[in-house]
């Protein structure tokens, strides 16, 4: 039964969705030249750091023992992963000015669940920019890495991309639950966000072991790429992980999911709307 | 000396508005100081690799890294100070107020930005610094003179970044396309000053290129001021020229776009 | 619609009400001792915070029946908003029970939003880059109206509220006063049987204001939506609502008729007039002058008398040029009456 309503109201929040992102692309649609400027641009500023890693690689030839085609491995991997979660809840850091500027109550006495629109608020095709970036570094990276190719390393990468993509989703939602306590501090989630995807374009040989434990036990990004890569790859896993951790995403996401729900559940209720 | 006073309020006036954003402000210290990590691994592990990149050795390297950090928001480097509110002021024609106002409306803005500048080194600046300093080796001179030696040069790195970004902003009366410049701003900001990789790090002519921009005037100079890597007055030089040259440059352009605002208004 | 009224003085009315509240049949809106506590910090030092409660409403308590028309005033900070975002699911009481048709607005946000239409006043909630006609096909889509009745909502709204030429216009182009037209007509599409509006005549100009008002004026006697606006302009009150409740630091001070509100609150308008040339003070009472500036008076005098009566006096014995009459101060009328309640609780104790 419970089944039955959960699904209504995903179908809800899907279509409600749907709906919003439609209307801000037509919005986007009336200013056209700045749209194709937009688009330039974000292809642009997502392949900077591309650009970075090949000046590095100009100097050396291993960057903690991990070669450029590697090294591309995980940077398109996380890339391409971020670029989706962007698309789709990428705008979420809107809503601390929403909320300031009393706009947020306005979703709040629609017939959709507020996730959905606030997800799909400030939706931006532009943000395609970032993927498809992402998707050649990986597709050139996928041709020049050194790998015995079986079945479960085959289906790793596409699981890997789609795991990636809801793990940071999850951060997303998360980073918006916190904005509706600390409403100024939308930067904050910048740090897990951005932070998250430009730390997994290194690999974790880089880190220390701290470091390393913390974003795989307590902020669980290790599992977008990193763990997964390794198995990919043949090398070493970051920590004395057990040989399955490689099919973890999944299951880890599920798990982001589940708790960044409850976040926003907890700030939704909490949320107590300006002035008076 | 009436008018010195005017600027002085307007860029207390700057100071104070960023002061008022204190939850912000500790979101910019947190976030500043995550990204200070990831780099400063990532610059570990690159000059393990090829020790004296650069010219620097780790320790510098570090260094290098957290003044990045705490220079970020200071000196605006992908965008997001006065450029912002001007271009907000020129898409709304709310300008056409600032140009009858008996004061330079460069300078106002100047004054602005710079009280901008010098809140957000106080408030998001120092503190990253501080923990890279406490948790990573750094090579921090202790003598008084280099310290203020590399006050001299933020200084004038304030007045380059305000330089650059006062040109990007007024391209607004004719693009009218804001996003597009902010783009392009940030771009070449987080590019060209350095965020990316030291320009010192920079292979071949690309290299020479790009250290011979503007941009070099903002993070690359106050770090080879603070390490003793270049002789401060040449850096002050190259500062100061970049720094005339992009006030003439945008007091021209300036000029232009008033008689476009008097021409469209009558 | 019928509306009869029974010995208790509550208004009946014969339309049928869904998810019957408890007994009382009549009730579309329902507050019983309704509560809204905030916690506040305040800086009291450099890091020393003190915590504090606020009540912005505290232990409200009234009903409004199906098709009524209420105006909800009081001064800024009053609890006005606090009880409009309780009323729609924005918030969630701290205390006191709470029902619109039948339906707790908190726990079931969603469901609710389908039968109640909320205008806030100064926050657009039209797409800005958009043509007008956009914002409604959304609300077609997003509220799943039968084609059908979209239809026939959107030409009566496009009639009454004269947006014919608009829609197609982008939003951002249109006037503050196009554009609150706008928005009341977003808010009826989906039929809502309850209409709430935050100041809907805020900055607006005469010829706009006078609009909106016939408009909701003509929703309420012809569809019985139910109204409930907050306003500072008495005039809304004066042409909209047969019932007026004001409301300050939280609690309910007055609930009834507008006239009524002026007795207990024994406000005054002013009369201004300027006469060809300076005079002593104009003896006119009960009016008396409270201001002189040259050859321009001011006159205060009762509310609840006519001004027809005094101006016909004023222009019979005095050389008038010009003349106006100016509406109470809600905020004043609020001030006596929040003066005078503490007067009374003194006398009382």
């Amino acid at each position: 039964m419970t089944g039955v309503v959960r699904g209504s109201r995903l179908g809800e929040g899907l279509r409600a969705y749907r709906l919003i992102a439609g209307m801000w692309i037509r919005s986007a649609m009336t200013y056209r030249a700045s749209f194709v400027v937009t688009v330039c641009g974000n292809l642009a500023v997502t392949g900077l750091d591309f650009v970075g890693i090949l000046l590095m690689f100009s100097q050396v030839d291993a960057l903690g023992g991990w070669r450029l085609p590697e090294i591309a491995f995980l940077y398109g991997l996380s890339v391409t992963a971020f670029g989706i979660a962007d698309l789709v809840l990428g705008s979420m850091d809107v809503l601390g000015s929403r909320i300031r500027d009393g706009s947020f109550d306005t979703l709040l006495v629609r017939p959709a669940p507020v996730l959905a629109q606030i997800g799909a608020d400030h939706f931006a095709v532009r943000r395609l920019g970032r993927i498809t970036q992402g998707t050649v570094v990986l597709i050139w990276a996928l041709a020049s890495v050194d790998v015995d190719w079986s079945a479960a390393k085959v289906l790793l990468v596409p699981l890997m991309v789609l795991s990636g993509a809801v793990i940071f989703c999850a951060v997303f939602v998360a980073g918006a639950a916190f904005q509706i306590f600390a409403q100024d501090a939308a930067e904050v989630q910048n740090a897990f966000t951005y932070g998250g995807t430009t730390l997994l374009q290194y690999p974790p040989t880089v880190f220390g072991k701290d470091f390393v434990r913390g974003v795989t036990f307590m902020f669980p990004i290790a599992f977008v790429n990193w763990v997964p890569a390794c198995y990919v790859l043949g090398r070493p896993y970051p920590l004395d992980l057990p040989e399955w951790a490689a099919f973890a995403p999944p299951l880890v996401a599920a798990v982001c999911c589940g708790l960044a729900g409850l976040a926003w559940r907890a700030g939704l209720g909490s949320y107590r709307s300006t002035g008076s | 000396m009436g008018s010195g006073r005017l600027y002085a309020a307007v860029a207390a006036g700057g100071f104070r508005r960023y002061a008022t954003y204190r939850a912000a402000t500790l979101a910019g210290v947190f976030t500043n100081t995550v990204f200070g990590v990831i780099l400063v691994y990532t610059y570990l592990a690159l000059w393990d690799e090829k020790p004296h990149l650069g010219g620097y050795d780790q320790a510098q390297a570090v260094t290098y890294v957290w003044l990045g950090q705490c220079l970020y928001s200071t000196l605006a480097i992908q965008g997001g100070g006065a450029e912002k509110d001007l271009m907000d002021r020129i898409r709304t024609g709310e300008i056409a107020v600032d140009l009858y106002r008996p004061a330079d409306l460069q300078l106002w803005w100047l004054a602005s930005d710079l009280g901008r500048s010098l809140f957000q080194l106080l408030g998001r600046g120092v503190i990253p610094f501080a923990f890279g300093s406490l948790f990573f080796p750094m090579a921090l001179p202790t003598d008084v003179t280099s310290w203020a030696a590399l006050l001299v040069a933020l200084l004038l790195a304030m007045v380059v970044s305000f330089g650059i970004r006062y040109l990007a902003a007024l391209s607004a009366f004719w693009l009218l396309d804001g996003q597009g410049i902010s783009q392009a701003v940030m771009i070449l900001g987080i590019f060209c000053s350095g965020m990316v990789l030291p320009l010192n790090a920079f292979p071949g002519v690309f290299g020479d290129i790009v250290r011979a921009l503007p941009w070099a005037a903002q993070l690359q100079m106050p770090a080879d001021v603070l390490m003793g890597k270049t002789d401060p007055l040449a850096a002050y030089a190259f500062q100061a020229v970049w720094a005339v040259v992009l006030l003439a440059a945008g007091r021209l352009l300036q000029q232009a776009a008033t008689r476009r605002v008097v021409v469209q208004g009558g | 619609m019928d509306v009869a009224v029974d010995e208790t003085g509550d208004a009946v009315t014969d339309g049928a009400v869904d998810g019957a509240v408890d007994g009382a049949v009549d009730a579309f809106i329902e507050l019983d001792r309704v509560e809204k506590v905030f916690d506040v910090r305040k800086k009291t030092g450099f890091l020393k915070r003190e915590r504090r409660q606020v009540r912005a409403v505290d232990s409200i308590s009234f009903t409004v029946a199906r098709g009524e028309m209420v105006g909800y005033i009081g001064p800024n900070g009053a609890g006005k908003s606090t009880t409009i975002k309780m009323l729609t699911g924005i918030l969630t009481p701290s205390g006191g029970r709470l029902r619109v048709a039948g339906i707790d607005p908190s726990r079931e946000r969603t469901r609710l939003a389908h039968r109640i239409g909320v205008v806030f006043g100064q926050r657009t909630t039209l797409w800005w880059d958009l043509p007008l006609i956009d914002s409604y096909k959304l609300m077609h889509r997003m509220y799943r109206i039968p084609d059908a009745r979209y239809r026939e909502n959107l030409d009566r709204c496009v009639e009454l509220l004269e947006l014919g030429d608009l829609l197609d216009v982008p939003v951002r182009q249109l006037s503050l006063g196009q554009r609150m037209r706008g928005d009341i007509a977003a808010a009826l599409l989906h039929d809502p049987e309850v209409l709430y509006l935050d100041e809907p005549t805020i900055g607006l100009d005469v010829i706009s204001k006078a609009k909106v008002r016939g408009f909701l004026r003509e929703l309420n006697t012809e569809r019985g939506t139910t109204v409930l606006l907050t306003t500072h302009d008495l005039q809304d009150i004066e042409q909209l609502c047969s019932r007026v409740m004001v409301i300050d630091h939280g609690r309910l001070m007055y609930d009834g008729p507008l006239a009524g509100l002026h007795e207990v609150g024994e406000s005054e308008r002013t009369l201004v007039v300027d006469l060809e040339r300076e005079l002593p003070p104009i003896d006119a009472a009960p009016a008396r002058v409270v201001r002189v500036e040259g050859p321009r008076q001011w006159l205060a005098f009762p509310a609840s008398e006519s001004a027809a009566a005094l101006v016909a006096r004023v222009a019979a014995e005095y050389p008038l040029v010009d003349l106006s009459v100016r509406e109470p101060d809600i905020e004043a009328v609020i001030a006596k009456m929040y003066a005078g309640d503490a007067e009374a609780e003194k006398a009382v104790s």
